[in-house]
């Protein structure tokens, strides 16, 4: 009996070891292409851009990256404004939209009514589904004139002694399109971190309650802990659309290239400036400093991502070896 | 995903443009297209024309992409359109890169008008010095001697200006600063005239409607939007002193007032601001279209001259119901001449 099962099953292990079928190897060549696909369109979309901006890499040289005129009267062109912006408004983003994101998916898996989940996960997705410049819109009318009249006076009176938050209000600002972008990327973080926090066994949090914790404890220990490389993953898709993120930002971050300490100072971003200028740009020096524009957030987005993944793999390494200690 | 969105909006207006080409060209395969791309400001007229001129020439049709003026006058180099549009007449460079002679066709005009945001909208009379000063950065508040020399009366708040100025590249702005570069040596030196200029103050939105939008929101500020989107949006707008010395109100009649005076080469490349006219309002700009002297299709070129000669003549009777300055007899009279010159 048992030798008659080691037989059966040393047979299926040759069959599915066996390389000669015909089906199999279509499927790995037809996923192997489609993957691939996604790197050359990556290649290419980068290549484009080098080449639709050779004309100004080779007259601005590294000094596009440093320097902070953009003049296009005297083709005078220096990106670091649009870099600093774009960096500084998806931080103030992503500080405001994780924590938000993610106890908004502990909530709705770990603590929520179940009557109240699903209606509360339409809303989110709902949210995702506001075009962007209808929230623009709604930032110019309904958020800036609330923000200049009350959260900004309040954080300047109590706070204005530190640079970020001193100096005169006008509305549209840093800030402003921060807040911006953290609204638009809310609900990808809450969306992806519920469905990690969903998937994170039930084993888990029976094993963290058997052992006497809390709720919180549970949550904290047997779920968050355990799903933060998800987690993680999640944040990252949020910081992408936060850094491409272009029209709503436009519409709210006051476009004005400018390096400032002040939050409540006008802004600019890589994204913005293209979409800004870029039908009415005449002149050739002129379009190929905004192809190198599309150059450096195409880079940005990459570095940014690579140190993300970075970062992610000493957090795993070092809750692994704490694991062990 | 969303850097996909966006190239998606980008491609729309193509991609729609497309699909009704095809449609129409299967329906009714004897109709031919012609194509054009160009300035966003003139749209609304230009689609209008077309709509009217399908009743009257039912075997053409047009099929017009507002891109922008960039693209129109990039597309017009490039042949890929039959004609181009633009609101700034072409440079010297450009137009040395065309594998053809280019003629620009006038249209209509518009007014750019300074707007602002003042407790009880008092009336504002500026002249040109200051309007170059506030948006400078030098003149700061509104009580300040120069603004007050020129409205006296008007009751004006010791209250910081906010500068609120075009973020996007314009036709709009490319107004405004040739004129503001003709008023101000030292805005020429500082800032210059484009379609977008490193501006040395204010706060950028993105369209006339984000500037409108912004100094409706802002209580102190001022900015310059096209005439039709601040009469839409009912906001207070200045007075300004002409050439002749005269403060003149933004109006159609005082656009046309500036074209029936300005200096108008026979290439019709000229530029309106500053106006010498005594009832002219000096910030004000004409719209171009742009087409090859020598047309490639015979057929094509021969409807695209009898659409431009229907246009300079009825169409421009359209042109005040859409708040646009048309351009006077006068002027009409030497570009249907210089569109008799169009060989196909």
């Amino acid at each position: 009996m048992a030798a008659s099962i080691a037989v059966e099953e040393s047979s299926v292990q040759a069959r599915m070891a066996r390389p000669s079928r015909f089906g199999d190897k279509a499927f790995e060549w037809l996923t192997l292409a489609m993957a691939l696909t996604v790197v050359v369109l990556v290649v290419l979309i980068g290549w484009q851009l080098w080449r639709g901006s050779t004309l100004a890499i080779q007259k601005f040289g590294f000094h596009f990256l440093t320097t902070s005129t953009w003049d296009p009267v005297a083709e005078q062109f220096g990106a670091l404004p649009f870099i600093y912006g774009t960096l500084v408004s998806s931080l103030i983003a992503l500080l405001i939209a994780v924590p938000l994101g993610i106890a908004t998916a502990a909530y709705l898996t770990e603590l929520a009514p179940l009557w109240i989940r699903q209606p509360l996960v339409s809303l989110i997705e709902m949210l995702a589904a506001i075009p962007s410049v209808i929230l623009g819109l709604w930032g110019i009318f309904v958020m800036i004139p609330w923000l200049r009249d009350y959260p900004f006076p309040f954080l300047k009176r109590f706070f204005g002694w530190i640079p970020l938050f001193s100096g005169p209000i006008y509305g549209p600002c840093m800030f402003a399109g921060g807040i911006i972008i953290a609204i638009m990327i809310l609900p990808i973080i809450t969306s992806v971190s519920r469905e990690i926090l969903r998937s994170v066994p039930d084993l888990q949090r029976e094993a963290a309650y058997a052992l006497g914790a809390t709720r919180w404890e549970a949550t904290r220990i047997a779920v968050l802990s355990y799903a933060k490389k998800g987690l993680f993953g999640a944040v990252i898709l949020g910081l992408g659309r936060a850094l491409g993120e272009t029209m709503a930002v436009t519409m709210v971050i006051g476009n004005t290239p400018q390096i400032a300490a002040s939050l409540f100072k006008p802004g600019y971003t890589l994204a913005s400036v293209i979409a800004n200028e870029f039908t009415e740009a005449t002149t050739d020096m002129y379009l190929q400093a905004l192809f190198e524009v599309g150059l450096v957030l195409f880079g940005t987005t990459i570095l940014v991502n690579l140190l993300a993944q970075l970062l992610l793999r000493t957090i795993a390494v070092k809750s692994a070896t704490r694991a062990v200690q | 995903m969303r850097q996909f969105g966006g190239m998606m909006k980008f491609q729309l207006p193509k991609i729609l443009g497309l699909i009704v080409a095809l449609g129409l060209s299967a329906t009714a395969s004897a109709q031919m297209m012609i194509n054009g791309a160009g300035a966003t400001f003139p749209y609304p007229i230009y689609s209008k024309w077309f709509d009217e001129y399908a009743k009257v020439d039912p075997s053409v049709r047009f099929n017009y992409q507002s891109i922008g003026s960039g693209g129109g006058q990039k597309q017009i180099l490039a042949q890929t359109v039959d004609f181009g549009a633009s609101d700034g007449p072409m440079s010297d460079d450009n137009l040395a890169k065309a594998p053809g002679k280019i003629l620009h066709i006038p249209t209509v005009a518009g007014a750019v008008v300074i707007s602002y945001n003042l407790d009880g909208n008092p009336a504002l009379k500026l002249d040109g010095e200051t309007v170059a000063d506030i948006f400078l950065g030098k003149i700061k508040k509104w009580n300040d001697p120069k603004i007050a020399a020129s409205n006296p009366g008007a009751k004006l708040p010791d209250k910081e200006i906010v500068v609120v100025h075009r973020s996007d590249g314009s036709g709009t702005t490319f107004i405004f600063t040739d004129y503001l570069s003709k008023i101000s040596p030292e805005w020429k030196g500082k800032a210059g005239n484009n379609t977008s200029v490193n501006w040395p103050t204010g706060i950028g939105g993105k369209g006339n409607e984000g500037v409108s939008g912004q100094v409706k929101q802002t209580p102190g500020s001022i900015g310059y939007v096209e005439l039709i989107y601040a009469i839409q949006n009912k906001m207070p707008y200045a007075d300004v002193k002409n050439a002749a010395g005269q403060f003149v109100k933004p109006t159609i009649e005082s656009v046309t007032a500036a074209l029936e005076t300005a200096n108008i080469p026979d290439d019709f490349r000229f530029s309106m601001t500053n106006d010498s006219g005594s009832n002219a309002y000096p910030i004000a700009g004409a719209t171009w279209l742009l087409v090859y002297e020598q047309q490639k299709d015979p057929a094509k070129g021969k409807k695209l001259v009898e659409f431009l000669k229907w246009a300079l003549t009825k169409g421009e009777g359209m042109a005040k119901d859409l708040h646009y300055a048309p351009l006077p007899d006068a002027v009409q009279q030497r570009v249907l001449k210089r569109i008799d010159e169009i060989k196909s």
